[in-house]
């Protein structure tokens, strides 16, 4: 059991070393540096010589790489181009913003997820499936900016409950943000809650068909404490593994959201870094979202594990 | 009897095979409607140049934000220009981008993935951990950095979205792969002195073809998700030409009072997306893959 923890944790490092060389060689294999790029039509003699000085890329790149990499563990980025303010102070606002989105469009997706999931699974094929399963599947296969902007323009413009977009400094208290993410967070939540109600279906529906379930059909076990107790705790275990994995695809999602309604959180510093062609920052940021990718995973594998008592014996017997 | 009935089996033509998928495709009523959309706006494509009303770059300040009447369907855009023709041309680029990014990735992903699959062992360790890193990283960031650097002319945006929606085919591959490798005619293939090369081509090719090219129809849309996505963040095609996620991002500060301009290519990319997700669906459950229990990634 241990083990397999320690060797999970192992590989999931492996991959975050591999995407710090992935992104570093991407950097360096495209055509111009960080300076040049920044820098553009401005690009030559004592400028040029100064921002290389600046950002040491002066000397060969595995030993930029190396400097970089061991700065990096300890959280320190070097310096953005553009704000001319190091990374690690850019970055800070926009984790707790992008963090407080995320967790409430997750602390309310997923009951909304698993009541839809179970309704659906459980009524296969009648009218509630039918009818929440079409919902569910225009709100997956419609794109982020689609929806964002449909929501904009229906409860913001026509309706004018809520203002549409989110005009707030970076550094925004708590308080203050809230009434203003109620519409981002709707919008990355109804994706998000479509994506896992669509697996918590599959994997109930599996379950119920399985033979454990038709004999406690057989022996007479009340309806609804069947459900309860022998459906829903083997079904949404490998529920877990697909709901990481969508929340941690979501993350490309969150970035186009964040644009839509003007939100100050690290998906917007993607494209606001990409557009003043800050590769130091695009870096860092690379590296922190692989990262929280990787950690969602990780931690829904070991929740798995924990959680299993099948996959542990299974483990110790071998 | 039996005989001849398996020997019948054996001459179906290619084409026969495809009309009967199609057929079985059609014969559920969300295969049908994603069929008929998919069918409908490739049509579009094909003809929308010689249909459109207008041209779709002609400026013109004095009919700017019309609202839609018999002359102007679907109403005019901020400059002036008509909304349905740059609606009924708006899914040209991203159609033709993404089916051809949709190649090039069913290509590389699916020969990297059943190689794996079939030499395992180290080789295959090392490459499944790159592809892991690079799904680690997410696809946006990437594309986005690619082409702010390199531009965002179709001979960057193929290649690039057919190699970053290629790598979850590997897996694919990788998995249809290991399923029939133990099997007893990759044995006798390999007892027969095959090389790797006609064994992969004439045993494993034909055993997974299905589980891929559901696999490449599903990545389609996605890709097209993407490409708007980045078409909407001004990184995708470039203006003049129509193009629904760029007409989204540029109607879309107007739409208090011009919700028409916005509407239209909604619509149109909606249904585009939502239709070929039918259609790839309908192929799987007629090919009889369940993709029901997948995670998008």
């Amino acid at each position: 059991m241990l083990f397999l923890i320690i060797k999970r944790i192992l590989l999931g490092l492996i991959t975050l070393f591999i995407v710090s060389l992935i992104t570093f060689v991407g950097t360096e294999i495209l055509p111009g540096d960080a300076c040049t790029t920044y820098l553009e039509r401005q690009a030559f003699g004592e400028q040029l010589e100064a921002c290389y000085r600046r950002l040491g890329l002066n000397v060969p790149a595995y030993e930029r790489y190396v400097s970089w990499a061991v700065n990096a563990i300890q959280g320190d980025f070097g310096y953005s181009l553009s704000g001319e303010m190091p990374i690690k102070e850019v970055l800070g606002p926009r984790i707790k913003n992008s963090l407080v989105l995320a967790s409430a469009a997750i602390f309310i997706g997923i009951p909304i997820a698993l009541i839809l999931g179970i309704v659906t699974a459980l009524w296969r094929d009648k009218l509630p499936d039918v009818a929440i399963s079409t919902v569910t599947i225009f709100a997956m296969t419609i794109p982020e900016f689609i929806s964002a902007t449909l929501l904009i323009l229906i409860i913001a413009i026509w309706l004018e409950w809520l203002p549409g977009i989110v005009i707030v400094p970076t550094d925004v208290s708590f308080l203050e943000l809230l009434p203003n993410i109620i519409l981002p967070v709707i919008a990355i939540a109804m994706i998000m809650t479509a994506h896992m109600a669509r697996m918590v279906r599959s994997s109930v529906i599996q379950v119920m068909a399985s033979e454990y379930v038709q004999m406690a059909i057989l022996k007479g076990v009340p309806y609804w404490k069947m459900v309860f107790k022998h459906v829903l705790p083997n079904a949404l275990l490998p529920a877990i593994n697909v709901v990481a994995l969508t929340i941690a695809w979501l993350l490309g999602g969150v970035v186009v959201t964040e644009v839509v309604f003007n939100y100050p959180g690290l998906g917007r510093l993607v494209i606001e870094s990409i557009s003043n062609r800050d590769l130091p920052t695009v870096q860092a940021l690379a590296i922190i979202l692989a990262s929280i990718y990787v950690s969602i995973n990780l931690l829904a594998d070991l929740m798995t594990l924990m959680l299993n008592p099948r996959l542990k014996t299974l483990q110790i017997r071998k | 009897m039996k005989l001849d009935n398996i020997y019948q089996e054996e001459k179906k033509s290619n084409l026969a095979k495809v009309s009967e998928i199609i057929i079985t495709m059609a014969s559920r009523p969300s295969g049908f409607i994603g069929l008929s959309i998919l069918i409908f706006h490739v049509i579009l494509a094909f003809i929308s140049p010689y249909i459109a009303p207008y041209d779709f770059k002609a400026i013109n300040p004095t009919l700017m934000l019309q609202a839609p009447s018999a002359e102007y369907w679907f109403g005019t855009d901020d400059l002036g220009r008509d909304v349905f023709t740059r609606t009924i041309l708006g899914g040209r680029t991203a159609l033709t981008i993404t089916f051809f990014g949709s190649l090039i990735a069913l290509l590389w992903g699916g020969l990297l993935g059943i190689f794996c699959g079939l030499v395992g062992g180290k080789t295959d360790d090392i490459v499944m951990r790159i592809v892991d890193a690079f799904l680690s990283i997410p696809w946006i960031l990437a594309m986005l950095l690619i082409v702010s650097l390199l531009g965002t002319s179709t001979e960057v945006l193929i290649p690039a979205l057919g190699f970053f929606y290629g790598k979850g085919i590997v897996r694919v591959a990788r998995a249809a792969t290991h399923d029939v490798i133990a099997k007893d005619f990759i044995v006798s293939a390999r007892a027969r002195g095959h090389s790797n090369f006609s064994i992969i081509w004439n045993e494993i090719i034909p055993n997974v073809r299905d589980a891929i090219l559901v696999e490449g129809a599903m990545r389609w849309s996605w890709m097209l998700l993407g490409f708007s996505s980045l078409s909407f963040l001004g990184f995708g095609v470039s203006p003049p030409t129509p193009d629904w996620g760029l007409m989204i991002s540029n109607a879309r500060g107007l739409m208090s009072f011009a919700y028409w301009s916005v509407i239209a290519p909604i619509v149109g990319l909606s249904s585009l997306i939502i239709g070929i997700n039918l259609t790839a669906d309908a192929f799987a459950k007629a090919l009889g893959i369940d993709r029901s229990t997948k995670a998008p990634v």
